[in-house]
């Protein structure tokens, strides 16, 4: 890791290591098919240099089956390995249901990660071993590409949506993270440090940096605070909709649409309540977006997330 | 090289080939000597010359960019440029190459050149057109020295948004002024191409029997006139949301900033088939005539063009698999990038072909060319590898993709393009260059390129983002091996600009058809007259028509 010279980068989950099986076979693939081309050219310069003597009688100059041959084969190659690399990419898209959730959220020039006791961190990403962990990314600026080498990882960090990159480490160590897509001047310094522990460490490491309030209390606090709860609490007379047990449940809108209740969702419903209204009740929200943070609304999300049935009446 | 005997005084052995032959007195390069004759002509072969004047300058001055980058990435620390200065070094070295250098590079010197002698016509279909479209590009070149002078762009060439409508401190307005006006010129020269491969073939000259080189400018041709005003219009929405602020790109202002990267790919995927597209057909040139065969399975080559040309309009979503695109969409990206390697393949296959039982020289120009098949290959297989999703997910936005695109665009096309200075050369300038300097330097520059960009794959894979110039200290013996391999590269390109200089006041005369080849231009005088035919030539034999050995025979 520290000399100057290294040729494979480390690997921090079972996943690289598939991906690393696949580049080799795929390697070996690339190799079968231009080897041939490097060889014959070389052969036949050689063979058929000008001026030298050699068997030059009747030459082809087409041949229709030779060309649909050279066509074929190794296109049909080719489809075993796209099926292959489609089917690693399809298990990005699916996070296990009970994977421990991190959001991210990216600016100019860094990195901020909040866990979901309320701990948050800075270009450091602390995370246990054996656990699927999800990261639910926002950025508040331009695109950044949050970017894991040691697990064969990255995506997009866009502003305006969420969007997930989920993993599953094993490997316990300290590795790089980067961003990928370039956001800027000081692009080339916002690094920082992923780090893999033990869930005993890890467990440590969270009373360590302790704070008072988990990030759904904190969104509470946010939620009464900024006057959410105005209308959407209990003792409302706007008429506003219900938040209890709404995520992941769907919702009826305005126009006859439905929707999934995720985190895109309710992010869009504070900051452009307009864009989706739900059925039955006036388009009344004001927006939020110069008001809250992205860290700010996530911290609501993960509230509005923990509402249980009736949690707000209590 | 038989035509010694042209030169008037050929027992002075003080005179060295200063003097003119006869055809040279009657040539284009002879037909006014005025700058107005220059910069008012019409003819198409003057208008090339203009064109590789301006776009050698503009190599340099990427290239210039290029040094400078790769210096500063000797060390781990970002010693030698600022942040900034490293991002507008990058910037300017993308623009540049890209839209100054690449894209001109073969269609406006070598396709201007060669298209209307190869199709024995006197000029393309509208000279004038052609001039104009020069003089446009100069005032876009113009337009992108001045953001240079200004301070220069910090945007990367790809401009994405919102950084570059809302975020960026650089002239990226006039940046986008420079691009946008550069595209004009591209659609007036691949619209004069169009017209003229349909209406000026001289008789005989049949579809089935088009110089695959015609072939392949006219599918580039093509690509030109449809992607090219896609970016103009989206380079203006960059324009009104950062000028007026107009909300179509930044979130804040309710644009989808993921809307940028389609319209933008849209064009500059295909635009990789412009810069490659060309160099293709030199090549299929360049083996025929150093095998001195008809090319194997001709109508598959031309063919294969075209296939390249329209399957390239529907690839562009691979450049976004982490970008945030739907999972479906990116399969279907990923899958139709695979199809595009069908149409390269088959290319690459038929050249090799080609080859057997052939008549091989090790000139120059085949040396050149077979450069650009290892590298392009090379190229075109990683291309695979980052068209397999699961790859580019952790290769994406690395040097691995540099290194990719650098093994098309400069290993295959900037090789492609010296393969043609070295192989037309005789014919645009009437004089013979020394062939060991040209042998050197192709062989220096296919060692220099894969000793600068073979170590990119490595630094890619192992998770080198691109765009950095701070870096992790486990980087840097790759990132030296690379910046030595750029010294070498570097002096290799510059090689052929010193005696294809020299060769034009102390190089032999050619002759007409030094490398005794077949196609229309080799029939006319080297360098040709104004109007290239005294008598339009009439076709009546296939393409490639060398003599092949019916029966055993040795030689």
């Amino acid at each position: 890791m520290s000399g100057p010279l290294s040729l494979w980068p480390e690997q921090a989950s079972g996943y690289g290591g598939e991906i690393d099986l696949f580049v080799i076979a795929f390697t070996v693939l690339i190799a079968a098919l231009s080897a041939p081309v490097f060889v014959v050219i070389v052969l036949f310069a050689a063979k058929y240099r000008r001026g030298r003597p050699a068997d030059r009688e009747h030459p082809q100059d087409r041949n229709v089956w030779l060309e649909v041959s050279w066509s074929i084969i190794p296109f049909f190659a080719l489809i075993g390995f796209f099926v292959w690399s489609t089917d690693l990419f399809a298990r990005l898209y699916h996070p296990p249901k009970d994977a421990l959730e991190i959001d991210v959220v990216a600016r100019q020039w860094m990195w901020k990660f909040q866990h979901p006791e309320g701990q948050s961190e800075i270009n450091e990403l602390h995370v246990p071993t054996g656990e699927p962990v999800k990261l639910v990314m926002a950025s508040q600026d331009v695109i950044h590409s949050l970017y894991i080498p040691a697990l064969r990882l990255k995506q997009d960090v866009v502003p305006g949506r969420y969007t997930v990159l989920w993993f599953n480490a094993d490997k316990p160590g300290t590795y790089r993270l980067a961003c990928a897509e370039f956001c800027g001047t000081d692009h080339s310094v916002m690094g920082g440090s992923f780090v893999v522990q033990t869930p005993a460490e890890y467990a440590r490491w969270l009373q360590q940096s302790t704070v008072d309030r988990s990030l759904a209390a904190q969104g509470g606090a946010l939620f009464r605070g900024r006057g959410c709860s105005g209308c959407h609490g209990p003792a409302s007379t706007v008429k506003a909709p219900p938040l209890e047990g709404l995520f992941g449940k769907p919702v009826a809108l305005e126009g006859g649409a439905t929707i999934i209740a995720d985190e895109q969702y309710i992010r869009d419903s504070i900051l452009l309540p307009q864009k989706q209204v739900a059925a039955g009740y006036p388009a009344i929200m004001p927006t939020f977006e110069n008001v809250l943070s992205e860290e700010d609304v996530l911290k609501i999300v993960a509230y509005i997330k923990s509402l249980g049935p009736g949690d707000l009446t209590q | 090289m038989t035509a010694l005997q042209e030169r008037p005084e050929q027992a002075d052995r003080h005179d060295r080939g200063l003097s003119e032959t006869d055809t040279e007195r009657q040539s284009y390069l002879r037909a006014g000597h005025s700058l107005g004759s220059w910069f008012f002509t019409r003819d198409h072969k003057r208008i090339a010359i203009l064109y590789l004047f301006a776009i050698t300058a503009f190599f340099m001055i990427g290239g210039a960019a290029a040094a400078l980058m790769r210096l500063d990435l000797l060390t781990s620390a970002g010693d030698l440029l600022t942040n900034e200065g490293y991002n507008r070094a990058f910037t300017i070295h993308g623009v540049i190459m890209v839209w100054f250098f690449l894209i001109p590079s073969i269609p406006n010197t070598f396709g201007n050149f060669l298209v209307p002698l190869m199709i024995g016509a006197r000029d393309l279909a509208f000279p004038r057109l052609n001039l104009l479209s020069w003089y446009i590009f100069v005032l876009a070149g113009g337009f992108t020295l001045f953001v240079l002078i200004a301070g220069g762009v910090d945007t990367g060439w790809t401009f994405y948004t919102p950084l570059s409508s809302m975020f960026s401190h650089g002239n990226v307005v006039l940046a986008a002024v420079a691009v946008f006006i550069a595209g004009f010129s591209s659609i007036l020269t691949g619209l004069n191409f169009i017209v003229t491969v349909h209406k000026l073939r001289c008789p005989g000259m049949t579809w089935d029997r088009l110089p695959l080189f015609v072939w392949a400018i006219y599918a580039t041709s093509l690509i030109l006139v449809l992607a090219t005003p896609v970016l103009s219009i989206t380079l203006v929405l960059i324009a009104a949301e950062r000028l007026f602020g107009l909300g179509i790109f930044d979130p804040k202002l309710g644009g989808d900033p993921l809307l940028y990267q389609h319209l933008f790919w849209f064009y500059s995927h295909p635009a990789v088939y412009i810069m490659v597209l060309p160099a293709l057909g030199v090549v299929s040139e360049l083996v025929a005539a150093a095998a001195r065969k008809p090319v194997f399975g001709y109508k598959f080559v031309a063919g294969s063009s075209i296939a390249i040309a329209v399957i390239g309009f529907f690839v562009w979503g691979h450049h976004m698999f982490v970008a945030g695109q739907s999972m479906y969409a990116s399969a279907v990206f990923s899958f139709l990038s695979l199809a595009v390697a069908v149409p390269s393949g088959i290319k690459v296959y038929n050249w090799a072909a080609t080859l057997y039982k052939g008549h091989i020289s090790l000139d120059p120009p085949f040396l050149y060319g077979m450069t650009f098949i290892g590298l392009f290959v090379v190229g075109g297989l990683t291309g695979l590898m980052l068209a397999m999703l699961a790859v580019d997910v952790h290769v994406h936005d690395t040097y691995f993709v540099v290194a990719h695109f650098h093994y098309i665009m400069v290993g295959g096309t900037v090789s492609a393009f010296f393969g043609a200075l070295h192989y037309w050369w005789p014919k645009i300038v009437g004089r013979t260059y020394p062939l060991v300097w040209g042998r050197l330097a192709a062989i220096f520059i296919f060692l220099g390129f894969n000793l600068t960009f073979f170590p990119q794959f490595l630094l890619g894979y192992l998770g080198m983002p691109r765009r950095y110039h701070v870096y992790a200290p486990e980087f840097q013996m790759l990132h030296v091996l690379s910046s030595a391999g750029a010294s070498l590269l570097g002096l290799a390109y510059l090689m052929p600009l010193v005696y294809l200089t020299w060769s034009m006041r102390y190089g032999a005369p050619a002759g007409d058809n030094p490398w005794d080849a077949t196609g229309l231009e080799w029939t006319t005088p080297s360098p040709p007259p104004k109007h290239n035919f005294d008598e339009i030539p009439v076709v009546d034999r296939p393409p490639y028509d060398y003599e092949i050995e019916m029966e055993g025979e040795d030689g």
